[in-house]
């Protein structure tokens, strides 16, 4: 009986690791044409679903030739544009180049737009919330009168329980306009996805903070107290430092769910692939991309989602890992 | 000339029909050392606890009687359970120290642990604050042990350095009284043995009180010691009559072992 359940738990705890390694494979399995064909380079190419010449030798030439003759059509198409137009472009310029000689074109997919996308709404997400949730957490473990702080508990859990599609359509009809109306801009942007991931991930940090907080023993802040502390001089010095631990965790945790969020981001994110060149310009997430493309997606374009799933399967990674790696340093 | 003149005092936890402490009248002398014993559940340390009133770090408890605290510049005495706003708070705790059951290192370095009480009262001149923790861990006996690694966490010293450390902690801020809570009860023999020592060396400079447990270490290091029973002070006296000559026949129970 032993035996069976040391083998038992032993069994569950490895399923962990094969999971972990059997996602990372299928992942890079999946991803292998298009790492093959773009390689690194496919991070920092703002292009997505373009329609390139290959260039030849006599093509080359060719090029040369059609920059003296025709300005225009090259530099518009050095120009970041809306995928869509892109694609006449690379028509025209098909076009133009057809009646010299028969090129090969083909397509390319590069991953920058919603690389970008992902860490900049994360990040505005954790900027918002980080100080609201620490202002929600310390009044609820150490302001609040203990039936007030029960109550705003209770309403902290249902807001984290809400589905993030709820906030998806609240964000894009109630939250962007008011968002859009203060800062200007798209409604449909970094911005507003941003916050509302934001306000997704308050709940999770506050809850947790507050738990750790909790844990500060009652004699530890006694302590401070009888030192002559105020109560402010004991949340700073006594309680953050002895719950730190507990508050890079709720971090860490929100950011994965930042990061991996779909939903709620798909809604108000705007959803193209275009670098934002400020913070309510429109744009494009790895998750929004994947969701939204997968459906028509084949060969190559299959497999450049499934380049950007590693991508994103290794970002989640890094930042979690370097949060651990940060706590368990602090923690010596 | 007492530090400290407790004066039918009553206290009452909230939700609670019946006092904790039922009118307690006790001096607290200058100098010396007051034993509080008794049985668990005495009220001792409850009393202990009004001293400084860390008590009303929880709302709802009820006072009766006075706390008078000697103001040593002035020579006139305040009653402290009048006490409302938070600076006065401070200013009471300032000048009333306490020790906890167990030691109680701040989540920061040895330095910044002795330094906190004297940075938080807003002394900023750093050599002010250097001497200061210098002569405090001295004081405490634990400047030989941590001089060359002040810029450690408090964390890594054993559990009779962190109570010796949060001694120093205390007497950093210079207070007239120091109240220790049963300062001894986690620690083994030698540690208990050490701090014992420095209680009786710290009287030299401020009034002390203890809740202890241990009889002996009231017999020990105690000038005069309190018997509490049920919420009531049964007997004050020199600690030597105490122990050696006691009036009541409660009181001859407790330290003979009969009870308790």
């Amino acid at each position: 009986m032993e035996k069976i359940f040391q083998k038992l738990s032993l069994a569950s705890a490895t399923l962990v690791f094969v999971l972990l390694v059997g996602i990372f494979l299928t992942l890079y399995s999946a991803a292998k044409p298009a790492i093959d064909e773009f390689g690194l380079g496919f991070i920092t190419n703002p292009e997505w679903n373009k329609e390139v010449v290959v260039p030849t030798a006599q093509d080359t030439a060719n090029r040369a030739e059609a920059l003296n003759s025709d300005d225009d059509a090259i530099t518009d198409e050095d120009d970041v544009m809306i995928a869509d137009e892109d694609d006449e472009i690379a028509d025209e310029d098909e076009m133009l180049l057809d009646d010299e000689d028969e090129s090969v074109t083909k397509t390319i997919y590069g991953g920058l737009v919603p690389i970008v996308g992902t860490l900049l709404s994360t990040l505005i997400a954790l900027v918002f919330a980080l100080p609201i949730a620490m202002g929600i957490a310390v009044f609820l473990a150490e302001i609040a009168p203990k039936n007030i702080s029960n109550i705003v508990g209770i309403a902290i859990e249902l807001l984290a329980a809400i589905p993030s599609i709820i906030f998806g359509m609240w964000g894009l009809y109630y939250f962007a306009p008011i968002v859009a109306g203060i800062v200007g801009g798209y409604q449909v942007s970094l911005l507003t996805a941003g916050l509302v991931l934001g306000v997704m991930i308050l709940p999770f940090m506050a809850a947790i903070t507050r738990d750790s907080m909790n844990t500060t023993p009652a004699v530890l802040k006694e302590s401070a107290y009888a030192l002559g502390a105020t109560k402010f001089e004991v949340i700073k010095d006594i309680i953050f430092p002895y719950s730190k631990v507990g508050i890079i965790g709720s971090i860490i945790l929100a950011l994965g769910r930042a990061l991996g969020e779909t939903m709620a981001v798909a809604f108000l994110i705007g959803s193209i692939f275009v670098l934002p060149k400020a913070i309510n310009d429109p744009t494009i997430s790895i998750p929004v991309a994947m969701a939204n493309n997968f459906g028509e997606a084949s060969g190559l374009g299959e497999s450049a989602l499934f380049y950007l799933a590693l991508i994103l399967f290794i970002i989640s990674f890094a930042v979690i890992s370097l949060a651990k790696f940060y706590f368990l340093k602090k923690a010596k | 000339m007492p530090v400290m003149n407790i004066k039918k005092f009553s206290f009452t936890y909230p939700g609670v029909d019946h006092p904790s402490l039922k009118s307690i009248t006790l001096p607290i002398k200058k100098n010396k050392i007051t034993a509080l014993i008794g049985p668990s559940g005495c009220g001792k340390s409850t009393l202990l606890r009004s001293m400084n009133r860390i008590h009303d770090l929880y709302p709802g408890n009820k006072y009766d009687g006075k706390i008078e605290l000697l103001d040593l510049d002035t020579g006139k005495y305040q009653n402290i359970l009048e006490i409302k706003k938070e600076n006065e708070f401070i200013e009471l705790r300032q000048k009333v120290g306490m020790i906890f059951q167990k030691p109680t290192p701040f989540p920061m370095s040895i330095f910044d642990n002795v330094a906190y009480g004297l940075k938080i009262a807003g002394i900023k001149n750093k050599s002010e604050l250097k001497d200061r923790v210098e002569n405090a861990l001295k004081g405490s006996a634990l400047w030989k042990e941590v001089h060359d690694r002040l810029d450690k966490s408090a964390m890594g010293l054993s559990g009779g350095q962190q109570q010796r450390l949060c001694i120093a902690r205390a007497v950093a801020v210079k207070p007239e009284v120091l109240l220790f809570d049963e300062p001894t009860s986690a620690l083994d023999p030698i540690s208990t043995g050490a701090i014992e020592e420095l209680i009786v060396e710290l009287k030299k400079d401020v009034s002390i009180a203890i809740v202890t447990h241990n009889m002996q270490q009231a017999s020990r290091i105690s000038d005069y010691t309190a018997f509490m029973y049920l919420g009531d002070l049964i007997e004050y006296d020199k600690t030597e009559n105490i122990f050696l000559n006691p009036k009541e026949k409660q009181t001859e129970d407790y330290i003979t072992g009969r009870f308790g």
